[in-house]
């Protein structure tokens, strides 16, 4: 076994209870979404390098091609953005493709087609046309692949207006949000995150949808709002668990959408809390940390009873090797050891908790 | 393999020979032909005469000399047939059957303008008539016109797509990209070539060998032809045989037509002056002029009289004059119109 593949096996996510339902994995959940989709509507169809090779995008493609033909689900050309720019459009014209690149970075070829024209064209042309396009992308992690094959790109793309970003953390949300992006009339971006991929989850058979733009309570908390989505949420509820003994109660916002950002959801939970920590996969630099920050700042201020803390990348590429990695990634004691200072503000020094920095 | 170095000369051959009335068209349709390029030429002289009043706050690329492609090829495709073009809309709006008073709203900044002054003369899109798309990036419409075409062959539609680009869209990666998912996927797709020898300012030879811009598409699978685009009856034949082949599933085409651009790459007026090209280059393309050849043709073998041609001159300016009243009384865009469609429902 590659030791890349060896890591993601390693990971320990907490068991779903079975007796509350069925428990898929979270890359099977996005197969289901995607059968479901090709399924019931025949303007839908998916493409990207490798949907169809014997990987099938972590499992989320697999026997999809041979259910419904590879005039529906197709191998593409090594050309970025020619095939983004078909997306585009395709979903110009009455079909709804999904198109799937299992590194964020390859997006970026693309980015002239997708910034510039896919989130554009509905307000260019005065409504006359719409772009019911997804872009699916996997971020990689500490798997050894770099700054070339790890991107969260989120960030780049969260000022473009026109376009929605989702970014789920559990089985369950990784089926409904794709099923809704695949729904939506706009260009849509699912980033999915490889190291949640085998994480398993309650997942209702059949079709549902979880509503873009809305996020979600993961954990109640009175003291402070721990923010974010996709799996710095994974550690941000592993962080949670920690504080709890040391006698700090977290509440958990799975922010599920980043664009549009639901901003009543990290008011309400700040004016509970009064604290608020920002966590996201990528760089703090002017992406979701940096954004929440600043709404916060303009319409939380009263609220804020410490300045606003964030945990993200630095403002570095990634590297490559094993060891660099483990200092460039935020874990949960990162987090805990700044939901920790985020307390502490204004206090008279105390002993920190063993498990911080 | 030595190639002639580019020669920026029409190497066409005029109108010697060239007899339609004794082809199967009929003499009304090549009539119409002329009309439709005539049109086009005296709504580019008066909107490039107005220009300087600045009322039309808007950047223009003026398609004079070369209304024969945009018309030629029009004429080829049916309403539900669909058009993707650069920046340099005018003709293809036009030819396609674009309604010219939203045209000339919208470069006015009119709220009732074509797409409700977002795009202005860059981006003139009528859906209604096929005008489906723009893109003012060079290349951005070539592979979303090749996502037309995928979207009509899955869907098992009768259309055929027209993607107009230029000759520096050669160079962009993209169009390579995009002929190879087109020969590929077998789409249907007609890629039509204005090369007009300059990309704004810098001439072909800076930015490309000696070639010939067919066999660079050939290499990609694509059966490609070379037409007069100065010729509209030309371009129209060809185009037909592009479209047929694509109806009939044969695939792409890519037809390259060179013609002249007789002003600026923007705005109004010719810069030839500034010194990129010769005046006597644009002057040389005037005499073989794809509008005055066709009509001196057409008067010449008494399909038009000038009583006719005076009647038509007549009706277009009419017709000029109303739209330009039209889009000069048409309200502005209010504030609340800023914040629609930046999402679909």
């Amino acid at each position: 076994m590659p030791w890349d593949e060896g890591l993601v096996n390693s990971l320990v996510y907490d068991q779903p209870d079975p007796a509350e339902g069925r428990v898929v994995s979270y890359g099977k959940a996005i197969n289901e979404a995607l059968g479901l989709a090709l399924q019931h509507d025949p303007s839908v169809f998916v493409l990207g390098q490798g949907v169809d090779d014997p990987s099938a995008m972590f499992g989320t493609t697999r026997g999809l091609q041979e259910q419904f033909g590879a005039r529906r689900v197709f191998d593409t050309p090594l050309s970025e953005e020619a095939m983004m720019g078909v997306s585009t459009g395709a979903a110009m014209n009455g079909m709804r493709p999904v198109y799937m690149h299992n590194r964020p970075d390859f997006i970026l070829l693309a980015f002239n087609q997708l910034v510039t024209h896919a989130a554009k064209f509905h307000f260019m042309d005065n409504g006359q046309t719409t772009v019911p396009l997804v872009v699916w992308a996997a971020i990689g992690r500490g798997w050894g692949s770099g700054a070339q094959h790890s991107q969260a790109i989120h960030g780049l793309l969260l000022g473009v207006p026109g376009l929605k970003i989702v970014m789920p953390s559990t089985p369950h949300d990784a089926k409904g949000l794709l099923l809704s992006a695949i729904l939506d009339n706009n260009p849509v971006c699912v980033f999915e995150h490889r190291w949640l991929m085998k994480k398993d989850g309650i997942v209702p058979e059949g079709f549902y949808r979880v509503p873009i733009g809305k996020a979600v309570c993961r954990r109640p908390g009175r003291d402070l709002t721990i923010v974010g989505a996709s799996h710095a949420i994974e550690l941000a509820s592993q962080a949670a668990v920690q504080l709890a003994k040391d006698g700090i109660d977290a509440e958990i916002i799975d922010l599920r959408t980043i664009k549009p950002l639901d901003e009543a959801a990290i008011l309400e939970s700040l004016h509970k809390t009064g604290r608020i920590l920002v966590v996201d996969t990528a760089w703090m630099m002017g992406g979701v940390c940096a954004e929440i920050g600043c709404l916060v700042a303009e319409r939380g201020f009263a609220d804020l009873k410490a300045p606003v803390a964030r945990v993200g990348l630095p403002d570095v590429p990634t590297p490559a090797g094993y060891t660099l990695e483990q200092f460039y990634y935020p874990d949960a004691a990162r987090i805990a050891s700044a939901a920790v200072t985020l307390m502490r503000y204004g206090q008279t020094a105390r002993p920190l908790p063993a498990h911080s920095r | 393999m030595s190639q002639a170095p580019i020669r920026y000369t029409y190497q066409g051959e005029g109108i010697s020979g060239f007899d339609p009335l004794a082809g199967p068209h009929a003499p009304s349709a090549l009539v119409a032909l002329y009309r439709s390029m005539l049109r086009i030429r005296r709504i580019e002289e008066e909107i490039e005469r107005r220009y300087r009043e600045d009322q039309m706050k808007t950047p223009i690329h003026l398609v004079l000399g070369q209304e024969a492609t945009a018309v030629g090829c029009a004429a080829a495709l049916r309403e539900t047939d669909l058009v993707y073009t650069s920046h340099r809309t005018h003709g293809a709006y036009l030819a396609k059957g674009g309604d010219l008073k939203a045209m000339l709203c919208e470069m006015h900044c009119r709220a009732n303008g074509c797409v409700g002054s977002r795009g202005g003369s860059m981006h003139l899109v009528d859906k209604s008539v096929g005008m489906a798309g723009t893109s003012a990036i060079v290349g951005g419409a070539v592979p979303i016109a090749a996502g037309a075409a995928l979207a009509a062959q899955l869907k098992g539609e009768d259309r055929v797509v027209v993607v107009f680009l230029g000759d520096a869209t050669t160079e962009e990666g993209v169009t390579s990209e995009t002929l190879n998912f087109a020969a590929l996927k077998r789409i249907p797709i007609v890629f039509f070539c204005e090369n007009n020898f300059y990309s704004v300012q810098s001439p072909l030879a800076t930015r490309q060998p000696a070639r010939d811009i067919r066999r660079w598409a050939e290499a990609h699978q694509v059966p490609a032809v070379c037409v007069d685009g100065m010729n509209v009856l030309a371009v129209y034949e060809a185009t037909s045989a592009a479209v047929a082949r694509g109806r009939a599933g044969g695939g792409p085409t890519f037809i390259e037509a060179p013609v002249y651009r007789y002003r600026a790459h923007g705005g109004s007026g010719d810069d030839s002056a500034s010194g990129y090209r010769a005046e006597s280059e644009r002057q040389a393309w005037e005499s073989v002029d794809p509008v005055v050849m066709f009509g001196q043709y057409l008067t010449a073998s008494g399909a038009v009289d000038d009583a006719a041609a005076g009647e038509m001159e007549r009706a277009i300016a009419g017709e000029i004059a109303d739209a330009f009243a039209f889009a000069l009384a048409s309200p502005n865009p209010v504030e609340q119109d800023l914040y629609r469609h930046v999402y679909a429902d």
